[in-house]
């Protein structure tokens, strides 16, 4: 809000340069009898002045459409001044402004939305995953809030995981899935360098090397095992297997957020990792988290296998007993999957 | 007859000479590294991990190249040589104006070499530190003397069109220059600007869109007030309009900043105010239009010989396209669509390579020969190769830019009915890439015109002897 006297500053000041062209247009099309007598040979007259040996000037009249033109763009303007805000604090006879025009068009939007998730909030999250209109909404919420660190295929990247194999640092459940979309989480592990000295780094990765089945030195390996046992085996389990609770991966699969490489490894036993999921309940609330969830199940290839991770087996086998008379389950998730995925 | 009167009876095109063949010079680094910075949106590899090479630090580089010493060197040319004719007189002061020319040389080599180092007040199109805008600062001002110090002592009583424009240009990118970049120094470069928040962004954009109002649109409408009529030989046509347009450009284009921060924080009566006197800049932007097609009228036929005509017709028509579309973009709903989009890279080149740079390739083939005692260019063929080769480049530039512009304005807007967006920012990202390549094409014809230019000057001032050429007593 400006100052009464500010205000009236802008007012005047604006509608004087407007005012001042108006006049100026009126000011040069007037007709000067001195000035408009025609050359000898009866053309336009010239002004008399000359430059540079020839530059000189015709004096003719303004072209008619071209004042037309600047007369309507400043009609035109000064009626946008009186229904729009523009002259100071006046606001203009519409009472339009920029922020309530958002607030229009993002509650008009919001209803459409809550209309559509109405429709589909009843649903289980295994209900939703077959659902092709439940699933076209999650896609695109996917792309336009996850595929940023996820890809567009959910296939992940260094440091974000892929969410599309079996490999779950939190869980796979329905469960811990609507947990880490809903309220985020944050995996982090201590940096060893100071504790295990370098030689000790190079033994206790060499060690992990080892554990998903591949070459490493001998003598590092049986040295950093003990390291491991030691300082490693309270998270990431005796066996290497990891621990969901803590989202402490499993060594011994060969599947790596942030690089499997012997110097990859080392860099993490070094210096240790920090990383963050966001929250996502607060940006996108409980329905979307749902629908999200329910999509990123869907890409997971173990759902029906009857594991622990995917939907969960009770709810499986209750609809798939539902669903025997009516449609192929399977068929119909894996055409979401296959669109997904292409 | 004694050497200081001698020197009094010519004109000083020694400093013209020198802005002239910058001007070349200048356009094809310029554009250049413009060229290379497209194909790294193509290929980015092509940055080769080397920071300097990098899109982000390149890109300064390109606009401050091809605005302010190619586009700077065509206008410090082009007035030196245009005030001393039109006012029957030497220029003000030799020396200051050989100043004007080494210091704005130093300017140039000295934005080439701090912003691919990353030194940068971060503000488009016043990128550069405080010891190089004190710097700009006093060559400006060297400038103002020279000019206005031959205004005074012109030999004719009515000072003519052109001058009026260079006149407003020169006082005013002073004044903008200097309120854009108040800073306070923390080290040799490293400044922070005095302004924050909303009101910086206004002041930048008071000076940015003026920067465009003024530099690239007044002073080359003031160079088009002689090449035009010059070339033809044929009398303005009309010299009421002049008055009109010049007056009501001058005064509605400082308004017109507030377009380029439309649905920002900026104020709503500030949005608007900047609205409409873009709306109401149309008719007096054409003005220069109007006045420089009709004065060609009549000589039309000439147009079949004559490759500096065609320049002239193509410049006018860039400019009054580009002066409709840019009133049409201020529109709040239009912007809506076109903010943030390719649509507004291919109106600043509709406008730059079409308008700024034909005008200024104009002024080059008429101004070079007779800057060294010549008729004519070195080849005429090779003038017409080069307007069609930039014709054909600026076509293509422009129109893959709209295309790719509206485009990405619809892709980013595309809501589904779930109020979901419909693409994510990268799929539109995607889908302008093959509208990148034309751009890329558009811009390497472009340059190949410049290259020809280049090698035409330097063929036809390679053997031939400045021109000292007496000053002209008044009719």
């Amino acid at each position: 809000m400006l100052t009464g006297s500010a205000s009236l500053f802008v007012i005047v000041f604006t509608l004087v340069n407007i005012l001042a062209c108006v006049w100026l247009m009126w000011w040069t099309s007037k007709k000067r009898d001195a000035e408009e007598t025609t050359d000898s040979s009866g053309g336009v007259a010239k002004t008399g002045h000359v430059w540079d040996g020839d530059l000189e000037e015709y004096n003719n009249p303004l072209p008619r459409w071209w004042l037309g033109l600047f007369l309507i763009t400043i009609v035109f303007s000064l009626a946008y001044l009186v229904i729009y805000p523009g002259l100071g604090n006046f606001d203009g006879i519409k009472g339009w402004s920029m922020y309530s025009a958002y607030e229009r068009e993002m509650q008009a939007q919001q209803a459409r939305l809550e209309e559509r998730l109405s429709q589909v909030k009843d649903k289980t999250l295994r209900e939703l995953a077959t659902d092709e209109s439940a699933m076209s909404m999650a896609r695109n919420l996917f792309a336009n809030n996850c595929s940023t660190c996820h890809g567009s295929d959910a296939r992940g990247a260094k440091g974000f995981p892929n969410l599309t194999d079996d490999d779950w640092l939190w869980g796979g459940s329905e469960e811990a899935v609507l947990e880490t979309i809903a309220n985020g989480r944050r995996g982090v592990m201590p940096g060893w360098a100071a504790a295990l000295g370098d030689q000790g780094v190079n033994e206790v990765a060499s060690y992990v090397v080892s554990l998903s089945g591949r070459d490493a030195p001998k003598d590092w390996v049986s040295a950093g095992e003990k390291h491991f046992a030691a300082m490693c085996a309270a998270c990431h389990g005796v066996d290497g297997k990891g621990n969901q609770l803590l989202g402490a991966p499993n060594l011994t699969d060969n599947v790596w957020l942030y690089g499997g490489d012997f110097e990859s490894i080392r860099t993490t036993v070094a210096n240790g990792r920090d990383n963050e999921m966001p929250a996502h309940a607060p940006l996108l609330g409980d329905m979307k988290v749902r629908l999200l969830a329910a999509y990123v199940l869907s890409l997971n290839p173990s759902r029906d296998s009857g594991k622990d991770s995917g939907f969960d087996v009770k709810e499986n086998a209750e609809l798939s007993k539902a669903e025997t008379q009516t449609a192929d389950p399977a068929g119909a998730t894996s055409t979401t999957e296959n669109e997904a995925s292409g | 007859m004694s050497e200081a009167s001698a020197v009094s009876t010519t004109y000083n095109d020694k400093v013209v000479r020198q802005f002239a063949i910058m001007t070349v010079v200048w356009g094809v680094v310029g554009m250049a590294v413009g060229v290379y910075i497209a194909a790294q949106l193509l290929w980015p590899a092509l940055n080769f991990d080397i920071p300097f090479l990098t899109f982000s630090r390149l890109r300064p580089l390109h606009t401050n190249a091809v605005i302010f010493a190619f586009g700077g060197s065509a206008l410090f040319a082009a007035s030196y040589y245009i005030v001393q004719r039109t006012c029957h007189v030497r220029l003000f002061s030799d020396k200051l104006a050989s100043f004007t020319f080494w210091g704005w040389q130093a300017v140039i080599v000295a934005a080439a070499i701090t912003l691919p180092l990353g030194i940068t007040q971060s503000k488009e199109y016043a990128e550069l530190e405080w010891p190089i805008d004190l710097l700009i600062a006093v060559v400006w001002v060297a400038y103002g003397i020279v000019f206005f110090g031959t205004i005074v002592k012109r030999k004719v009583k009515h000072i003519y069109v052109a001058n009026w424009f260079f006149a407003a240009y020169i006082i005013t990118i002073a004044v903008l220059h200097i309120v854009n970049n108040i800073a306070i120094p923390v080290s040799a470069f490293k400044s922070y600007v005095v302004y924050s928040g909303v009101v910086d962004a206004m002041v930048q954009w008071w000076y940015g869109h003026n920067a465009v109002g003024f530099f690239l649109t007044a002073a080359f409408l003031g160079m088009m007030y002689y090449v035009v009529p010059k070339q033809v030989g044929r009398p303005i046509y009309s010299y009421r309009l002049s008055i009109v347009h010049f007056w009501a450009l001058i005064s509605i284009y400082m308004w017109a900043g507030p377009h380029h921060l439309h649905y920002t924080t900026l104020p709503d009566w500030v949005q608007s105010l900047g609205m409409v006197f873009s709306l109401i800049l149309l008719a007096p932007s054409w003005g220069g239009m109007i006045n420089g097609l009709m004065t060609m009228s009549g000589a039309w036929h000439k147009l079949r010989t004559d490759p500096i005509m065609k320049f002239m017709v193509v410049a006018l028509s860039f400019y009054g396209m580009s002066t409709f579309e840019g009133p049409m973009m201020s529109i709040k709903t239009v912007n809506a669509l076109s903010h943030y989009t390719d649509w507004t890279i291919g109106h600043v080149h509709s406008g730059a390579l079409g308008w700024v740079s034909f005008i200024t390739v104009a002024c080059i083939y008429q101004m070079v020969p007779k800057l060294f005692g010549k008729t004519q260019m070195h080849s005429v063929k090779l003038m017409e190769v080069h307007f069609w080769v930039a014709t054909i480049g600026i076509v293509l530039y422009v129109t893959s830019m709209w295309i790719a512009g509206v485009m990405q304005g619809l892709m980013w807007r595309a809501l589904n009915d779930d109020g979901t967006l419909t693409y994510t920012f990268v799929e539109s990202l995607k889908a302008t890439y093959p509208y990148y390549a034309v751009r890329l094409l558009g811009g390497v014809l472009y340059l190949s015109g410049m290259l020809i230019m280049a090698y035409n000057v330097w063929r036809t001032v390679r053997e031939a002897k400045p021109a000292e050429v007496a000053v002209l007593q008044p009719a």
